[in-house]
């Protein structure tokens, strides 16, 4: 009932746009055919920080690959997701581990992301239900506040309440909640331009809010490239060890 | 006249063989049971020690609220300056770095692709440089069962429950995956050199141990370490001596800095503080009650050899011996087969206990069937001998006997002389 009064108040006061164009718009901006992208992901311990450069190539959101270029030690590593596998593959070993159960969990380059914060990549009407709650001011920025509840067993946050952009249709402040309601980690995003028709951001901040003085994981996007050519050959485990 | 009581004692074998026997075993019994209290008291924390947290152990302040998530990226940086400075201010101690980690191990097959994995718990342990004395700490190759101690950073020893799990063979490569000290990925390859078991209970089930470089390179954590343990160079326990370290070493830094080395006693570790008051508790009661109920039983003998001895008594009165003489004439036959008895006693204990001492108690079922990874408890126990075990029977077999014929003999001065024929002749 309250959930129905909730839906009817948010058209009140947003009459000239539905959750669903709201949805649909996130997920035109965020998801592609495919991508090539270049990002550092800078990690900021509680002795130091660590800059992760790493280029991934993206289909859709079931295949990716990932090959890590920088520092030393992380260069040459890469990672495969195939649908809801994820491989990795280490030069030190020259072992590909496939990472499964609690594995998933863990951070990923002692990031504030998971591996399944990038298995979980998918559009969000795929995944979640969801309501406006009403408008609110990010900054500047006039935003939609709309709660997420998701709508298939088994994902790392079964509820999110994120504030859309009005103008660009991006989430730039998000929580994301376990079941019971606990806050489970925080994301943001800034620097957002206009790549070929869509609006997309150049800087994501993701905080863990179960790790104790977390200062959050910088993620920066230095180029993408939306649909390009390419080959089949590169999602393929024998190229984790090429 | 101590000849002459000698003789008498060895002539009337009622009066020395049945008190002598009693007291020999009582004394026996008194000082295998206070060596055996020592040995598990001992062999307890000496393994909770040797595995946890030594009988000292240093790590940051901050790794210390955080303990339980062996949290390396507040690991102790510049370890060796730690070492160094320590071994100069407390050289009564052994130190040593220690890093303590877990992860997955992953066991490849024959395309190097997982076959299987397990939890895994590592100690990386600094096994194998110049002037480390840990393999005669952990005595690693007695409990090594199969193949041998590693020879280098790139192999690993398994218990032999994670290695059964795993199915893994000596020389078998194993891959560890877990997390460096910055957080990032970190996999590396382990072969097995050999197979321990620690005979502990299930602490080990899912024990891998590395050299200290090994983990190093597996964690980027050069020079860093989890822990610096120390032991005291005796290798014997003594909880107010640690209590005092720990106190005296943690004055000398700034509270402010949350990285500050922090030293920590065996009690501090784990809630041991509970066991080890417990214990000592434990200890000092049960050596008192024993010992309380022997003197009775000793004095009691005492009492009943005077008793028996009655008309003996009455007749050596009537003869004109002075009741202060018969008095210290038995006194000092209670003191010869007191001494006597209580030196057979020792040297019978003493002897069973140091046999004990080398092959041990086997409680492996028993301990098995526990279920904490905190507490390591020996499978084995092993009595101690201890200078104190030189004294603790000796002295109370002496006197109990001694006093127990003192108390009996006071009945000497209480006989009327004018009753004694009358006595005698029924």
């Amino acid at each position: 009932m309250h959930r129905l009064i909730l839906i009817f108040f948010s058209y009140i006061i947003c009459s000239n746009i539905s959750v669903d164009d709201i949805i649909n718009k996130i997920d035109f901006n965020l998801n592609s055919d495919n991508r090539v992208m270049t990002t550092q992901m800078i990690v900021y311990g509680r002795r130091a920080s660590r800059t992760i450069v790493s280029k991934s190539w993206i289909i859709g959101t079931d295949k990716a690959f990932t090959e890590y270029l920088s520092p030393p030690r992380e260069q040459g590593s890469k990672m495969l997701k195939l649908d809801d596998v994820l491989l990795t593959y280490s030069p030190q070993t020259d072992r590909i581990i496939q990472i499964s159960g609690h594995m998933l969990r863990q951070s990923i380059m002692g990031s504030d992301m998971s591996y399944n914060d990038v298995m979980e990549d998918k559009p969000l009407d795929q995944l979640y239900t969801a309501t406006l709650e009403g408008e609110e001011y990010v900054g500047d920025r006039k935003c939609y506040i709309l709660f997420l509840k998701s709508k298939v067993d088994g994902i790392s946050y079964p509820k999110r309440r994120e504030w859309v952009d009005a103008e660009y249709f991006l989430p730039i402040k998000e929580e994301l909640y376990a079941k019971s309601g606990k806050l489970l980690k925080s994301t943001s995003m800034d620097g957002i331009k206009k790549i070929g028709d869509r609006w997309f951001p150049s800087r994501f901040v993701f905080k863990d809010e179960l790790k104790k003085n977390s200062k959050g994981t910088e993620w920066i996007i230095n180029d993408i490239q939306f649909d390009q050519d390419m080959p089949e050959i590169i999602f393929s485990k024998s190229n984790l060890r090429k | 006249m101590i000849h002459f009581l000698f003789k008498g004692l060895i002539r009337d074998q009622s009066r020395s063989f049945f008190p002598l026997l009693i007291i020999t075993v009582i004394v026996a019994i008194i000082i295998f049971f206070s060596g055996f209290l020592n040995g598990i008291y001992n062999s307890l924390f000496f393994n909770t020690a040797m595995v946890n947290s030594g009988h000292v152990k240093i790590v940051t302040h901050a790794y210390h609220l955080e303990h339980q998530l062996l949290p390396n990226d507040l690991a102790l940086l510049e370890s060796d300056n730690i070492i160094d400075d320590l071994e100069k201010k407390y050289n009564d101690y052994i130190w040593t770095p220690r890093i303590t980690f877990a992860g997955l191990l992953d066991v490849p097959d024959e395309n190097g692709e997982t076959l299987t994995q397990s939890p895994v718990f590592a100690l990386g342990i600094d096994f194998l440089s110049d002037k480390s004395s840990q393999i005669d700490v952990w005595d690693i190759n007695k409990k090594i069962v199969e193949g041998k101690l590693f020879a280098d950073k790139n192999q690993a020893l398994l218990s032999s429950k994670l290695a059964e799990r795993l199915n893994v063979k000596i020389n078998d490569i194993i891959t560890f995956i877990g997390s460096t000290m910055d957080g990032a990925f970190s996999t590396y390859n382990f072969v097995v050199s050999g197979i321990f078991d620690l005979n502990i209970g299930p602490i080990d089930k899912d024990m891998m141990i590395v050299d200290i470089k090994g983990a190093e390179f597996a964690l980027d954590m050069d020079n860093a370490a989890s822990e610096i343990l120390g032991y005291k160079q005796d290798l014997f326990f003594n909880d107010k001596q640690t209590v005092l370290l720990r106190d005296q070493y943690n004055m000398g830094f700034n509270t402010d800095d949350i990285y500050r080395p922090f030293m920590l006693a065996l009690r501090d570790s784990n809630q041991m503080s509970t066991i080890v008051d417990f214990s000592n508790v434990i200890m000092f009661i049960i050596m008192a009650l024993f010992l309380i109920v022997v003197t009775l039983v000793l004095w009691n003998m005492g009492i009943m050899n005077g008793l028996r001895r009655y008309g003996e008594i009455g007749m050596r009165l009537a003869i004109g011996e002075t009741k202060g003489h018969v008095y210290k004439s038995m006194v000092l036959e209670s003191l010869m087969i007191g001494f006597l008895g209580s030196a057979f006693g020792t040297m019978i204990g003493l002897a069973i206990t140091s046999y004990l001492e080398n092959v041990g108690l086997d409680y492996s079922k028993a301990i098995d069937s526990l279920n904490s990874a905190n507490f390591a408890m020996p499978n084995v126990f092993y009595p101690q001998v201890t200078p104190e075990l030189f004294y603790i029977g000796f002295f109370p077999g002496i006197l109990a006997t001694v006093f127990g014929t003192m108390l009996a003999g006071r009945a000497i001065y209480k006989r009327e002389m004018a009753q004694l024929f009358k006595e005698l002749e029924a």
